[in-house]
């Protein structure tokens, strides 16, 4: 009882941060139809700023606690956002009426340069996240411990993810990106700019990847410039399992993973934990070829 | 016509390059061919699942991987000698690629590609865990016996070149006539409007299967190549990364062209080598080269010929 608390405490706040870095994919995919494979890169950019902060003299003992963690995140946030307004702008941008298949190819170039940039900036060996930073208190929950740091990761996803859901459903600029992702002609007939509406995606998307990436910092306080990848697939996995292009799908995608892959590996083998994901995806796709929220997308060459 | 005769020069041009090749270059050189010859194997192979059919799969390596652990398993256990065991090899690739295909392939576009990625990591994690106590974890297994061909030990990368490029050589004659054939004209139907494709008498479902399993099973055979070049097989060299830079070379050069499809072959593999001065930066540039490519020439730096124009 006590070992299984810790491994769904564990399963949801991984899944969290799954679910966070799927909802860029998804939302990225429900506009251009495209899998934006640097994505990866940018929640692992996420994850080095976050470092370069908390262990810079002037202003790591400012941002290491309390309100100190929530600027971190938004400073983070902002700069992802950034990063990836850039990369669709020189990455993208370009191919947006090219063949799908040229805009994938792009997006990998695109992944091997910001994967690389990564090594070069921070060096390839792993950083880890200093001691003094990362919060080692823990509450007695039903008789077990659980680290909060756990418990704030599963919170803080939740209430990022409430916070998109409003911005996608009760404000102007979420209706217009609805209504590109329906039907991105139509949508331009009736007024809508579609480069304004690809670009508000491409900063909402990485800003949360980015908190992503500090959160997997804060939480287990080592990091690497390839992390993107495996992260990165199993958060396009987790988009794919609820349905891509939906975004309460990815969101229930990436708890499901999350879950799926702390129970498995503690119950079933932990030598294929890096397998139970795409297992986990082929039964799904199985039984329902669109996902578990998704309907049919129109799709075409 | 101008056209043709250009391909026609460049084809016989190439041949003859890679006829002197190994005379001329270094064996360091020639090396790199073997490789680039190894991987022009599997993005020709894939070329005719993903170019041809437009099947988007990312998970080529996995079919490569069987093959050559088929060959690793049978030299080292069985004692049965390298070239022989090609056509098993291509069975075990082909027939798991059906395994794989009868789930998955109804599966459209980006579905069929996570899935296809996914397959790839399965069969990597399945290798480094030593599935059946056959594959030697994540060492792999060492000590593949050389290649006999008309009695004479293939050892050197001279020695192995006539063999590599010698399938290169056979693998575009055989697609190139499998693409102008009946089958191919099927393939590019489906392709283009699969609803259409089935309106006109296509079996789409068959076609599709059939392209998978074929292509399947051409990069198993390759992956005998690759375990006689090597003498290693090891779960690191079928990883994720290996399927990205074979699908990479078709679409960098131009899906569905046998001549663009060898180009980025040539690129891929080689532009790393060619990077090399610039050390640690080499990846960044490939990665920056990858991008302005596609942006300058979305269609592939050599793409198919358009319908018509000949």
């Amino acid at each position: 009882m006590e070992e299984l608390l810790q491994q769904v405490t564990n399963g949801l706040a991984i899944g969290g941060v799954y679910a966070l870095v799927a909802l860029g994919y998804t939302m990225v995919y429900g506009v251009l139809r495209l899998i934006n494979f640097a994505h990866g890169e940018l929640f692992t950019l996420g994850a080095y700023l976050g470092f370069t902060f908390l262990t810079s003299a002037a202003l790591g003992p400012r941002l290491g606690t309390g309100w100190g963690l929530l600027l971190l995140a938004l400073l983070v946030a902002g700069l992802v956002a950034v990063s990836g307004a850039l990369l669709e702008r020189a990455a993208y941008r370009p191919l947006r009426e090219a063949p799908r298949l040229s805009a994938v190819v792009s997006a990998l170039g695109a992944s091997i340069f910001l994967q690389n940039a990564l090594m070069l900036g921070w060096g390839a060996r792993f950083q880890v996240y200093p001691d003094e930073a990362l919060p080692t208190s823990a509450v007695t929950l039903g008789g077990t411990r659980v680290p909060v740091v756990r418990l704030a990761v599963i919170l803080v996803s939740l209430a990022l993810m409430a916070a998109l859901w409003l911005f996608v459903n009760r404000t102007k600029l979420g209706t217009a990106i609805r209504a590109v992702a329906l039907d991105r002609d139509a949508a331009r007939l009736c007024g809508i700019d579609v480069d304004q509406v690809v670009r508000a995606v491409f900063l909402v998307g990485p800003a949360l990847g980015g908190v992503a990436g500090l959160m997997v910092g804060l939480t287990y306080g080592q990091i690497g410039f390839t992390m993107g990848w495996s992260y990165g697939m199993k958060a396009f996995t987790a988009a794919i399992l609820g349905g891509i292009g939906n975004v309460p799908g990815a969101m229930l995608g990436g708890f499901l993973l999350g879950l799926a892959e702390s129970l498995g590996s503690a119950y079933v083998s932990s030598a294929w934990k890096d397998a139970i994901a795409f297992v986990v995806l082929i039964v799904v796709l199985l039984v329902r070829p669109t996902g578990i929220l998704g309907e049919r997308v129109a799709e075409k060459a | 016509m101008t056209r043709g005769l250009v391909a026609t020069a460049a084809a016989v041009v190439f041949a003859l390059a890679m006829t002197a090749a190994p005379f001329v270059l270094s064996t360091y050189w020639v090396d790199v061919l073997d490789s680039v010859g190894i991987y022009a194997l599997l993005a020709l192979s894939l070329n005719l699942i993903l170019g041809e059919a437009g099947l988007y799969d990312m998970g080529h390596a996995a079919f490569f991987a069987v093959g050559a652990y088929t060959t690793a398993i049978l030299t080292t256990r069985l004692g049965v000698p390298l070239l022989l065991t090609l056509p098993a090899a291509a069975l075990a690739a082909g027939l798991f690629a059906a395994l794989v295909a009868l789930p998955v392939l109804r599966l459209r576009g980006d579905y069929l590609l996570i899935v296809t990625v996914g397959v790839g990591e399965i069969v990597r994690i399945a290798l480094v865990n030593d599935v059946g106590s056959l594959t030697g974890g994540a060492n792999g297994i060492f000590g593949i016996p050389r290649p006999f061909l008309f009695g004479l030990k293939l050892r050197t990368p001279e020695q192995l070149f006539p063999l590599i490029w010698g399938a290169v050589a056979l693998t575009i004659l055989v697609f190139h006539r499998l693409s102008a054939s009946r089958f191919g004209r099927q393939l590019r139907a489906v392709r283009e409007d699969e609803v259409a494709a089935e309106g006109s008498g296509v079996n789409t479902a068959r076609a599709r299967l059939t392209v998978f399993v074929l292509g399947s099973a051409w990069a198993g055979m390759a992956g005998t190549l690759f375990a006689a070049k090597m003498t290693v097989v090891s779960p690191e060299s079928f990883g994720f990364w290996e399927s990205v830079l074979v699908f990479t070379m078709v679409l960098l050069g131009g899906a569905g062209s046998i001549p663009g499809v060898l180009l980025g072959a040539f690129l891929v593999a080689g532009l790393p080598e060619l990077f090399r001065g610039l050390a640690s930066a080499r990846m960044l540039v490939f990665g920056l080269a990858l991008m302005v490519m596609m942006v300058v020439r979305p269609g592939g730096l050599w793409p198919r010929r358009a319908r018509g124009a000949s």
